[in-house]
């Protein structure tokens, strides 16, 4: 099992590990309520250095990588990044992305569990004057989240906080480390940072430590997979693996909106747009559970006795207090405002379809 | 970890409290731990059904996950503890105390034999 740089801090705080994606990671410390309301009332910090980080080089860098996603690469300028995806030739997805335009060249994140098989995908897609480089295993990623976190980053650094906003970043020095402040996250909160650093060990847990040092005073909590996944699900973030697969195109998913069918070629784009003339046969929604019970990812979706989909994510919403959820529905069933029943433990509780983000 | 010497204990970490032939079944302290923050108790079976030991009696839901509950003894269910939905961190503050689930009357006594004490519960996992 591989481990990040912070593990020996996730031990010595008592964090609960798991394994994830071939990493020892933790799932929570406190507990995944107390974590995520740290998060949403004031600032926590996730060890997110499992994702996978891969620079692309040359000359026809961003010509590959606007061929290899969906969203529109030509409307980054250096400094500015973009959610994204990559799709087979079949429209199926093979991860969720994040692309950071950095010059001369560019930085891919992708998802840690997804590192191999997207590395295989975009070396059979490569051409011309590109080069592909795996950084992952050498780039450590905090994400520090929520109202207080621009509050703590700032004592740290003498980049101006203020100056970078939502999906934008720049290269700078945090506690003395040359690092990338990303305005990015995966909480849904709008004071979102998240800081590419040196996975050594020692630099890693120095850096860790003045973070927590400058955030004392705002309560700074560690803050594990668990609640990353509670807080996505309440700003309806897509989680691969749950809300897509390689058996979803991007607009079954609900991300026509990074998709980006008339910039011209990129794989996968014929089959989505043949799914797209002959009508998208689901689509994943949010739901509301109307009963204390939690919907969870596999259990089936009906409407009276007829089977309409299946449960994609679902969590319990610590800010509402409500059983959430997303869900592939059929189309004729998946409009908002129609009432659904979700198959738990063999009974049927009954669900509302509701727009999302559910905050 | 607490693992009170009176009670008797299952390998599915439940424990079970005799107080006047009647069972007063929770899980035990190393389960609500590994469960984290519970949110829901699900207990299906009907208060005056006969239950088999290692029946399930219900489930317990935490954020994570979702546990079932299986009986430690074979008798009457005669009570559910359905104050437990108001609080449901009840189960993780006070599993012994206020977080029971189930009250059992017990059918067969000799039973408890086959329980593990709190010794060999505290094997069982290690603690």
């Amino acid at each position: 099992m591989k481990r990040t740089a912070f593990n020996n801090i996730h031990k010595n705080l008592g964090a609960k590990m798991v394994e994830f994606a071939g990493y020892e990671m933790p799932v929570l410390y406190d507990g995944i309520i107390s974590e995520h309301k740290a998060v949403r009332e004031s600032v926590g910090v996730f060890d997110v250095s499992h994702m996978g980080e891969v620079e692309i080089k040359g000359k026809d860098a961003y010509e590959y990588v606007q061929k290899l996603t969906t969203n529109d690469v030509s409307k980054l300028s250096k400094g500015k990044v973009q959610y994204s995806s990559m799709c087979y030739k079949n429209g199926g997805m093979v991860d969720d992305l994040l692309v950071y335009h950095c010059g001369d060249y560019l930085m891919l994140v992708i998802n840690a569990a997804n590192i191999d098989k997207d590395l295989k995908w975009m070396n059979e897609n490569i051409f011309g004057d590109v080069q592909i480089i795996n950084i992952a295993d050498k780039t450590s990623l905090l994400a520090i989240q929520g109202k207080n976190a621009a509050n703590v980053l700032q004592r740290l650094t003498d980049t101006d906080l203020s100056k970078i906003d939502y999906y934008c970043f720049e290269f700078g020095k945090v506690a003395g480390q040359e690092v990338i402040i990303s305005r990015t996250g995966y909480t849904g909160e709008k004071v979102c940072f998240e800081i590419y650093s040196c996975s050594d060990i020692q630099k890693s847990e120095a850096l860790w430590n003045s973070i927590f040092k400058a955030g004392k005073e705002y309560n700074i909590k560690p803050v594990g997979l668990g609640a990353r996944d509670t807080l996505r699900l309440e700003y309806a973030f897509r989680l691969y693996g749950n809300d897509m697969d390689e058996k979803t195109n991007p607009l079954e998913a609900g991300l026509g909106w990074i998709t980006k069918l008339d910039k011209g070629d990129f794989n996968g784009r014929d089959a989505i747009l043949k799914a797209k003339s002959e009508g998208l046969k689901r689509k994943l929604v949010g739901f509301i559970v109307e009963d204390k019970m939690v919907a969870r990812h596999g259990q089936e979706v009906y409407s009276g006795d007829k089977k309409v989909g299946i449960v994609a994510s679902g969590a319990l919403s610590p800010v509402l207090n409500k059983n959430i959820g997303l869900a592939f529905v059929e189309t004729g069933y998946n409009e908002i405002g129609k009432q659904i029943e979700i198959s738990i433990r063999n009974r049927k509780v009954k669900a509302k379809i509701v727009k999302t983000p559910f905050l | 970890m607490n693992i009170p010497s009176d009670l008797k204990y299952t390998k599915d970490h439940e424990y079970v409290r005799v107080e006047n032939g009647i069972g007063i079944v929770g899980i035990t302290d190393y389960a609500q731990s590994e469960l984290g923050d519970i949110i829901y108790l699900d207990i299906t079976a009907e208060v005056g059904s006969e239950i088999k030991k290692g029946d399930s009696v219900g489930s317990i839901e935490a954020v994570k996950t979702v546990s079932e509950v299986f009986s430690p003894v074979t008798g009457k269910l005669i009570e559910v503890n359905t104050s437990i939905n108001d609080n449901p961190s009840v189960i993780n503050s006070d599993t012994y105390g206020g977080g029971w689930l189930v009250k059992i009357e017990i059918s067969d006594n000799s039973e408890l034999d086959s329980l593990l004490d709190a010794d060999a519960y505290k094997q069982l996992i290690n603690a």
